[in-house]
């Protein structure tokens, strides 16, 4: 059993928990994800590690409410216990010997691309952020990535906050103006990724993604998570979670991720309904 | 006088038209007195060839003679100075292979039930037995296992008996390894598993579940950190191998270690889940070994209409248990062998957003005929031309065998391996690094529970020997 040490609501649909787990904590490192459990019942999910802090043996996820796992686990409170939490698993992302990096991250995933921004900026590396959301109450995160950034985009699809468009506009227009980075690393909506690889791809610029696809072990074992990079079929919890954008066939992941859609969301239902009960 | 009919007498067993619905327990075992008949079929004759065949040298003449006397509890402890999972093996084993293809009994008529008569015994004891195993006087030295399927458990069980103070890390939530998600409720109850589990606690065993050594802790760290004197390795056979056919990575392709997994260790099965399980009506099931058995039976108990093996050799050469098989076909599964699959054929729909869109409709499959033998002794299976076809089905599962975990290997310097990743090992489970043994699918690559279990119990005697002579 593992403690929620700290719950925090980063917005109406996005929370975080801090988790007392001491030996994952000393290992887990930028782009390593975890699998948990709420509870006896519960099903596996994977969840890619927000933070850690090695002395006070924790580690930090940050996720949003999509499902019924997520449902569940959003109602555990401060103190609270979840069943299993197990990692770090997949291989952590490479961050050695880059000098200037843009990072991408849409929604929820820039939950991920913070520590990774994090590290490159504790490195020495010029880092450029662009984060972009659905609207203003959705912001997460944004002083967080200021700080570790030489340049900062706030974009919002309905314009409600800092720039109107998707991460692709400054991202465009820093390209077309010639400039260039050793490495972009984007992590959010797997449409997002796709859209960012296609725009990088002119220029050649190394593109890197986080793909978060359905596991069951996270292992290795059961090949659940596979994809297809550069027409060679890899295995997303142990060949990745990172892969190069440019070789990854995103609408076989799109249409994969989609694989359980509609029992996803008849449990989501009964498990909205549930929670209501218990508030009536 | 020893009863000579020709017969094993027969294994009770659910209607198949019945069993194939429910996930209970397909086959019922022996009654008391069923038992006592079988094992008077027992010659007990001198040179025990049936001994030989066993993996862990079970005295199997010994203990059916207590069977023949009615000393049940007498016979379970005859079996378990062998065995530490005697429930398990009377049930998975490949007893025509083993202790039953040597039977003497066997060359006229049938062998004696052995596997029938072991199951017998450790299931009439975990329902009567009522003393609880003494816990072995502790010795000082600590051992690390790593995974807990038969190997890990049975390495852990003789250890523990030795007096070791053995930790078993297990990657997953619940301890058993491919015998909680591999083996199917209906084969394997997960009851007995359990039992097994809980047994090896009661001698002193700690299992730490939740632990994926390599990543959270490195073998190193055992040894360096954690003062572990000696760690054993049975992480078994994990990767899925596929074809690397077209449309392998569609909607509705699946590993059978997916497949199974989701079914047996998240118990998909059972109505209220939170896992998810694909409701399918027309399922094929590539491969002829166990697991394909095991995939198409979940598969035809899940609903599916029409549940197909397809396999490249004929039905002499599948390498699964006569006995699966059988059940198999009797429980309506359709063998369409001497077929190789080529191609696994895409919904049209080109609307991404469609939910059909990269769904399975179809395999497109070859007819083949066998041709001389192969280095491996089968008749080696040749592609008759034109002779494509396609088989209309909405899931295809990938039961091809598996390579081992290479976490291990990729985490820990030193460990040599071979071209596919099966650690090295010498005849008593030692590793290239000192005090690091291994055993099981994680050295032999896919093979069975009791060869997993003789090579825990190997390795268990050499880490003792290794231990005690430092």
């Amino acid at each position: 059993m593992f403690k929620i040490v700290r719950r925090e609501e980063l917005n109406p649909t996005v929370t975080l928990l801090e988790i007392e787990a001491p030996l994952i904590a000393k290992k887990a490192q930028p782009g390593q994800f975890i699998i948990l459990r709420v509870d006896d019942k519960g099903e596996r999910i994977p969840l890619t590690v927000a933070d850690y802090d090695r002395e006070k043996g924790t580690v930090t996820i940050i996720f949003q409410i999509v499902g019924a796992t997520t449902e569940l686990l959003n109602h555990k409170n401060e103190g609270e216990y979840i069943q299993d939490f197990v990692g770090p698993l997949g291989t952590p992302t490479h961050t050695d010997g880059l000098k200037k990096v843009c990072v991408i991250g849409g929604g929820v995933g820039c939950a991920i691309a913070l520590p990774v921004a994090k590290k490159l900026k504790e490195q020495g590396c010029d880092v450029t952020s662009i984060i972009g959301f659905r609207s203003k109450d959705l912001v997460i995160l944004e002083n967080e990535f200021k700080a570790c950034s030489s340049r900062f985009f706030m974009m919002t699809d309905d314009g409600s906050y800092g720039e109107q468009g998707n991460v692709c506009v400054p991202l465009n227009k820093m390209l077309e103006a010639g400039e260039t980075f050793d490495e972009v690393i984007t992590i959010g909506p797997l449409i997002m990724m796709k859209f960012v690889c296609l725009a990088t791809k002119p220029y050649n610029i190394k593109t890197i993604v986080s793909m978060n696809p359905i596991m069951v072990d996270g292992t290795g074992m059961c090949g659940g998570c596979r994809l297809t990079v550069g027409g060679e079929t890899k295995f997303a919890c142990v060949d990745g979670p990172d892969f190069d954008g440019h070789l990854v066939d995103f609408d076989e992941a799109m249409s994969r991720s989609r694989s359980y859609a509609g029992f996803e969301h008849k449990r989501k239902e009964e498990t909205c309904n549930l929670f209501k009960k218990e508030v009536e | 006088m020893a009863n000579m009919r020709l017969t094993k007498n027969p294994m009770p067993a659910q209607d198949p038209n019945v069993r194939n619905k429910n996930f209970y327990e397909v086959t019922l075992g022996y009654t008391e007195e069923m038992a006592l008949d079988e094992a008077k079929r027992c010659l007990n004759c001198k040179n025990k060839p049936c001994v030989s065949g066993c993996p862990v040298n079970i005295m199997i003449p010994e203990f059916i003679a207590q069977v023949a006397q009615g000393n049940f509890e007498e016979a379970y402890r005859i079996i378990s100075l062998s065995s530490s999972l005697p429930a398990v093996c009377g049930r998975v084993c490949p007893q025509e292979t083993q202790c039953e293809g040597k039977c003497i009994r066997g060359i006229k008529g049938e062998p004696v039930a052995i596997g029938r008569l072991e199951r017998f015994v450790a299931d009439w004891h975990n329902e009567h037995a009522t003393e609880a195993p003494v816990k072995p006087a502790a010795n000082g030295h600590k051992v690390a296992v790593v995974g807990s399927g038969p190997s890990g458990l049975t390495c852990a069980g003789d250890l523990a008996k030795l007096g070791y103070d053995v930790t078993v890390f297990e990657a997953l939530h619940l301890a058993g390894g491919v015998l909680v998600y591999g083996i199917p409720e209906f084969r394997l109850p997960k009851s007995i598993v359990q039992k097994e589990v809980d047994g090896l606690k009661a001698l002193g065993v700690k299992v730490e579940t939740n632990m994926v050594i390599g990543r959270v802790l490195s073998i190193e760290e055992l040894k360096d950190e954690y003062g572990f004197e000696a760690v054993f390795i049975g992480s078994g056979a994990g990767l899925p191998r596929f074809m690397n056919i077209p449309g392998e990575n569609l909607k509705g392709v699946f590993s059978a270690n997916e497949f199974l997994t989701r079914s047996n260790l998240m118990k998909a099965y059972l109505e209220d889940s939170t896992t998810p399980i694909k409701q399918s009506k027309n399922v094929a099931i590539v491969g002829g070994g166990n697991v394909a058995m095991d995939a198409a039976r979940t598969a035809k108990r899940l609903g599916a209409e029409n549940v197909y093996i397809v396999y490249r050799r004929g039905m002499e050469e599948l390498p699964a248990r006569k006995e699966e098989v059988e059940h198999a076909e009797e429980e309506g599964i359709i063998f369409k062998t001497l077929t190789n699959p080529v191609e696994i054929i895409p919904s049209p729909v080109t609307d991404p957003r469609d939910p059909a869109f990269g769904s399975v409709v179809g395999m497109k499959c070859v007819k083949m005929e066998l041709g001389e033998p192969d280095a491996s002794g089968r008749r080696r299976p040749t592609v008759i031309p034109n002779s494509e076809f396609e088989m209309e089905v909405d899931c295809v599962i990938m039961s091809l065998g598996t390579s081992p975990n290479p976490l291990i290997k990729a985490t820990t310097p030193g460990l040599d391996t071979k071209k596919w990743g099966e650690i090295i090992t010498d005849e008593d489970g030692l590793t290239s690094i000192e005090g690091v043994y291994a055993g099981g699918d994680a050295v032999t690559g896919a093979a069975t529970v009791i060869l997993a279990m003789g090579a825990g119990k190997t390795a268990a005697a050499a880490i003792d020997k290794y231990i005690q002579g430092k």
